[in-house]
C-alpha cells in the first residue's frame, strides 16, 4: 500500500525532492491502446495536478458531450491534435513524488510515428509498453520493443491494460506475459516487469487494485519510484567531449577571468562516461598526446573529482592544440579512431535519402561530412525481417548503413557507450535533422 | 544524456575545503538538471555565432543567467542580455536587472515597445492595453538589429500545453514563426544549432524544469530574486478569482473595492497581465512549500494572457513569441 499513501500525502514533498534522482521513461501505445488514460491517470492519482487543469478537462469532456471526466485530455497537447484526436508528436510531462522527478516522453503509437517513438526512446531508461488485455500482443508491441531495444532503453514495463474488460482474467495476463516473454527473449530484452491494469478504472497504475487479488506486484508507480537505472560505472573508460576552448589571457579585460587573475586554458565539456580526477593521466585524441589533469572545475567552482554526467572544465599540464570536437579520454581502452561507420539509422526527414548526397554528420560535439556507402538491409519493425539492399529509404524506415566521413570520428558502439556511440545526420542545405544513427 | 543519471559529485579523497558543496546530494535531479542546461549553454556558445540571452529579471532568467555564469566560468559571461520592455513593469524588477547585469560583468541591451510604438510597428489599440503579445514584434526588431543567431530564453515544457512539445533548440523562420509541425526531431544530447540565412534558433536550457525545480534550485544556489517574489503587502482589487494589483496603469474602477492583502508574484511579466496571489510566503522556504502544494499552476493563476483560449499561448508562439 506504498502508492496509496505517496499518493495521498503530496505535501511532503517539500522535503523530499531535494535528495531523489530523476527517472525519464516513455510510454509506447496507441490511444486505442488506452495510453492518453494512463498518463493522465498516473498524474491524476499521484496528486500531480493542479485544480485549473482538472477543471480544464472537465469542462473540455463536457463541451465534447462526455458523461465522465475523459483524462486522456491531459495529453493533448496542440490544437492541430485536438482536432484529429490523435497525438502527432512527442511531449513532454513532468510529475514527482517524494521518492523521485519523473520525465514522460509521450511518444504517439502509429507505425508512421517511429521516429518520434525513436526520438522519445534515445533519451529514456525505461519504457512502459502499452497492451490491450482484449486483443494480446500486437504488431505494435513488437515494434515499440524492438524500438526501445534499438535505442537501449533498459527497462520494460508491460502494462497489460483494459484488465477491466476481461473481467480481471488471470489467464489473460498468464497467457499475454508468457507469449511477451518469449519474444522479449529472442529480442535480447531484459529487466522486463508487467503489470496488470485498468488506467480507466485506476487499478495498478497509482493504487493497488482490489479486483485482482492474484497479482501481488507493484503497481506501475510503486516500480517507477524504485527502478534502480543505475549502470556500474566501475569500470567505464574515460570520455570527454572538448565542448569549447576557455582561453583567459592575463590583462586581457575582454575575457576576464571571474575570482582568478591567471592566465588560463581550459576545456568545457560533460564527461560522457568515466571519472577524472586531477592528476589523471590522460590521452587527447586525435593529437595522440599525453597529459596529466591539473585542474578541474565544476559549476563555477575548483574540484579534485568528478564522474559522468558532470559538466567539467579541465586544465591540463602540457600545451596541446585543443579544439571543440577533439576528445579526451583515459590512457587505456581508446575509442576506435575511424572514417567508416556501421550504424543502424532511423530516417526521421519526409525527404528520402538521396545516395548521392553529402551530409552533415554531429557525432559528440564534432561534426563532419558524410557519405552513405552500402545500405546493408532494411529492418520491417512489425516482423524484424531484414530487407537486403533496400532501393530507397523513407521517413521511419530503419536501416543497417554504411558511411564514409570525411574526418575521422572517435567512436565506441550504441551498446558500450550512448554517447560516443550516436549520431544524428543534418542536410547540408535544408540544414534539418534527418537522421540518427547508434553505432554497432 | 542518458549517462547524467549517474551524475554524482565524488568526495571520497578530495579534502573537504575543494569538495563541491553539493557533494552529498547523490543523483539528486538538481544535479543533472543543472549539467544539463549547462551542456546546452555551451553548446550555444560553441555553435552559434551571436547568441543572445533574453533575460527580464523574472526568476526562471535568473536562473538561466545564474547557469550561464557557471557554464562559462572562469570565462564572464559574455553573450549580451536582451531585455524587452514592455515600459509596464515593476520598479523593484527594473532595479534589480540593472544590479545583477552589472553583477555578472553582462553587456545588457534593453530594447523598448515605446520605440516600436513611435516606429509605428506596434499599434495599440487603446493605451493600457496588454502589452505582452506585442512584445514579439519588438523581440523580432531586436534580433535583426542585433544580428543574433539565437535567442536563449527561461521558459519551461511545464509552464503550458504547447511548450510540452517545444525543443530545447526551436528553430523559428525570419518571421519568428514556430511551426509545430515542422520542429527538428532531438534526440540524446545531439543538438542541431544550424539554421538557414534570416532564420534563428530560440534555445531553453531549462526546458525540464518545473515551477519547483526553480524554486529549489534558487535554494540550493542562493540566487538573489527581486522582492515582489516574496510576501509583501499590496492594494488590490478583486476580478473573480484573480487579484489586479492597483498600479498607475491599473487603477481600480468605479465601484471597485480596494483592499490591502499579504501576496507575492509567482509570475513576473507586464504589470497588465500579472497578477499577484495571495500568500504570506516570506522566504524561498516557504515559497517551495506552497509550490509544492499548489492547487493552481503557476500560469493559471497569475497570467491574464493565457487564459482567453485553449490554444491562446499556441497561437502567440506561432506569431513570434518565445
Amino acid at each position: 500500500m506504498t502508492a496509496l499513501s505517496i499518493a495521498s500525502a503530496p505535501t511532503t514533498q517539500t522535503e523530499a525532492p531535494a535528495n531523489i534522482g530523476l527517472l525519464r521513461f516513455i510510454t509506447a501505445g496507441s490511444v486505442d491502446d488506452g495510453k492518453s488514460t494512463l498518463i493522465g491517470r498516473l498524474l491524476y492519482d499521484s496528486k500531480s495536478l493542479h485544480a485549473d487543469q482538472v477543471s480544464a478537462i472537465e469542462q473540455s469532456s463536457l463541451k465534447r458531450g462526455l458523461s465522465e471526466v475523459d483524462l486522456s485530455l491531459l495529453t493533448d497537447g496542440l490544437q492541430a491534435e485536438r482536432e484529429q484526436g490523435i497525438t502527432i508528436d512527442v511531449a513532454y510531462r513532468y510529475f514527482s513524488t517524494p521518492k523521485r522527478k519523473f520525465i514522460i516522453g509521450d511518444a504517439p503509437g502509429h507505425e508512421q510515428y517511429t521516429r518520434n517513438m525513436v526520438t522519445a526512446a534515445s533519451t529514456a531508461e525505461l519504457a512502459v509498453i502499452l497492451v490491450d488485455a482484449r486483443k494480446g500482443l500486437a504488431t505494435q508491441t513488437r515494434r515499440h520493443s524492438y524500438l526501445a531495444h534499438l535505442l537501449g532503453v533498459k527497462h520494460i514495463v508491460l502494462a497489460i491494460n483494459k484488465m477491466d474488460s476481461v473481467d480481471w482474467q488471470q489467464d489473460i495476463y498468464r497467457q499475454i506475459v508468457s507469449d511477451y516473454q518469449e519474444f522479449a527473449e529472442a529480442l535480447g530484452l531484459s529487466n522486463i516487469v508487467a503489470i496488470p491494469m485498468s488506467a480507466l478504472k485506476g487499478d495498478n497504475v497509482v493504487d493497488a487494485s482490489t479486483a485482482m487479488p492474484w497479482y501481488q506486484g507493484p503497481t506501475l508507480l510503486d516500480y517507477l519510484q524504485t527502478v534502480s537505472t543505475l549502470a556500474d560505472v566501475s569500470n567505464k573508460a574515460l570520455r570527454l567531449p572538448v565542448q569549447r576552448v576557455v582561453r583567459v589571457m592575463l590583462g586581457n579585460a575582454a575575457n576576464q577571468v571571474i575570482g582568478d587573475d591567471e592566465e588560463f586554458r581550459g576545456y568545457q565539456g560533460t564527461l560522457a562516461e568515466g571519472s577524472l580526477q586531477c592528476g589523471d593521466t590522460v590521452m587527447v585524441l586525435p593529437a595522440w598526446r599525453s597529459s596529466q589533469v591539473r585542474s578541474l572545475k565544476l559549476a563555477g567552482k575548483s574540484v579534485k573529482k568528478a564522474v559522468a554526467g558532470s559538466a567539467v572544465v579541465v586544465e591540463l599540464e602540457d600545451e596541446i592544440d585543443i579544439s571543440r570536437g577533439d576528445i579526451i579520454v583515459g590512457n587505456d581502452q581508446p575509442p576506435k579512431v575511424t572514417r567508416e561507420l556501421d550504424a543502424d539509422i532511423c530516417w526521421l526527414a519526409e525527404q528520402p535519402l538521396n545516395p548521392k548526397a553529402k551530409y552533415l554528420i554531429k557525432h559528440t560535439t564534432r561534426t563532419v561530412k558524410g557519405l552513405f556507402g552500402e545500405l546493408h538491409y532494411k529492418i520491417n519493425v512489425n516482423t524484424l525481417e531484414q530487407h537486403p539492399q533496400p532501393e530507397a529509404v523513407h521517413m521511419n524506415d530503419i536501416v543497417r548503413v554504411q558511411i564514409k566521413l570525411q574526418q575521422a570520428l572517435f567512436v565506441d558502439t550504441y551498446a558500450e557507450n550512448k554517447v560516443t556511440g550516436s549520431f544524428i545526420v543534418i542536410d547540408e542545405s535544408s540544414l534539418a535533422t534527418v537522421a540518427a544513427g547508434v553505432i554497432v | 544524456m542518458n549517462s547524467l543519471k549517474k551524475s554524482v559529485w565524488q568526495d571520497d579523497d578530495a579534502s573537504a575545503a575543494d569538495v563541491d558543496p553539493h557533494a552529498n546530494a547523490l543523483h539528486s535531479h538538481l544535479d543533472v538538471l543543472e549539467a544539463e542546461a549547462i551542456f546546452i549553454l555551451r553548446e550555444v556558445a560553441a555553435e552559434c555565432r551571436n547568441p543572445v540571452l533574453l533575460y527580464s529579471g523574472g526568476k526562471d532568467s535568473a536562473v538561466v543567467l545564474h547557469l550561464a555564469y557557471k557554464a562559462f566560468y572562469p570565462e564572464r559571461i559574455r553573450l549580451p542580455l536582451l531585455h524587452i520592455d514592455t515600459g509596464h513593469n515593476y520598479p523593484e524588477v527594473i532595479d534589480y536587472r540593472d544590479r545583477m547585469a552589472e553583477h555578472y560583468q553582462c553587456n545588457l541591451q534593453v530594447r523598448s515597445l515605446e520605440d516600436s510604438i513611435a516606429r509605428g510597428t506596434i499599434r495599440l489599440r487603446h493605451p493600457l492595453e496588454s502589452r505582452n503579445p506585442y512584445q514579439s514584434v519588438t523581440l523580432l526588431e531586436s534580433i535583426e538589429e542585433l544580428s543574433a543567431d539565437a535567442c536563449i530564453g527561461g521558459a519551461r515544457r511545464d509552464e503550458e500545453k504547447a511548450r510540452a512539445k517545444e525543443r530545447v533548440f526551436s528553430v523559428r523562420d525570419e518571421f519568428g514563426q514556430w511551426d509545430p509541425k515542422n520542429q527538428r526531431p532531438e534526440l540524446w544530447s545531439l543538438y542541431n544549432a544550424r539554421v538557414i540565412p534570416g532564420g534563428n534558433l530560440r534555445v531553453f536550457p531549462i526546458s525540464n524544469w518545473t515551477e519547483l525545480d526553480v524554486w529549489q534550485y534558487i535554494q540550493r544556489e542562493n540566487i538573489e530574486l527581486p522582492s515582489i517574489y516574496f510576501a509583501h503587502q499590496r492594494d488590490v482589487v478583486r476580478r473573480g478569482e484573480v487579484l489586479v494589483p492597483v498600479t498607475e496603469l491599473t487603477p481600480p474602477q468605479a465601484g471597485d473595492q480596494v483592499e490591502t492583502v499579504t501576496c507575492r508574484f509567482r509570475t513576473v511579466g507586464d504589470i497588465t497581465c500579472t497578477a499577484p496571489v495571495e500568500s504570506p510566503a516570506a522566504t524561498i522556504v516557504d515559497i517551495i512549500h506552497e509550490t509544492a502544494t499548489a492547487r493552481v499552476t503557476e500560469r493559471g493563476a497569475t497570467r491574464l494572457d493565457d487564459r482567453a483560449s485553449e490554444a491562446a499561448m499556441e497561437q502567440r508562439k506561432k506569431e513570434g513569441y518565445f
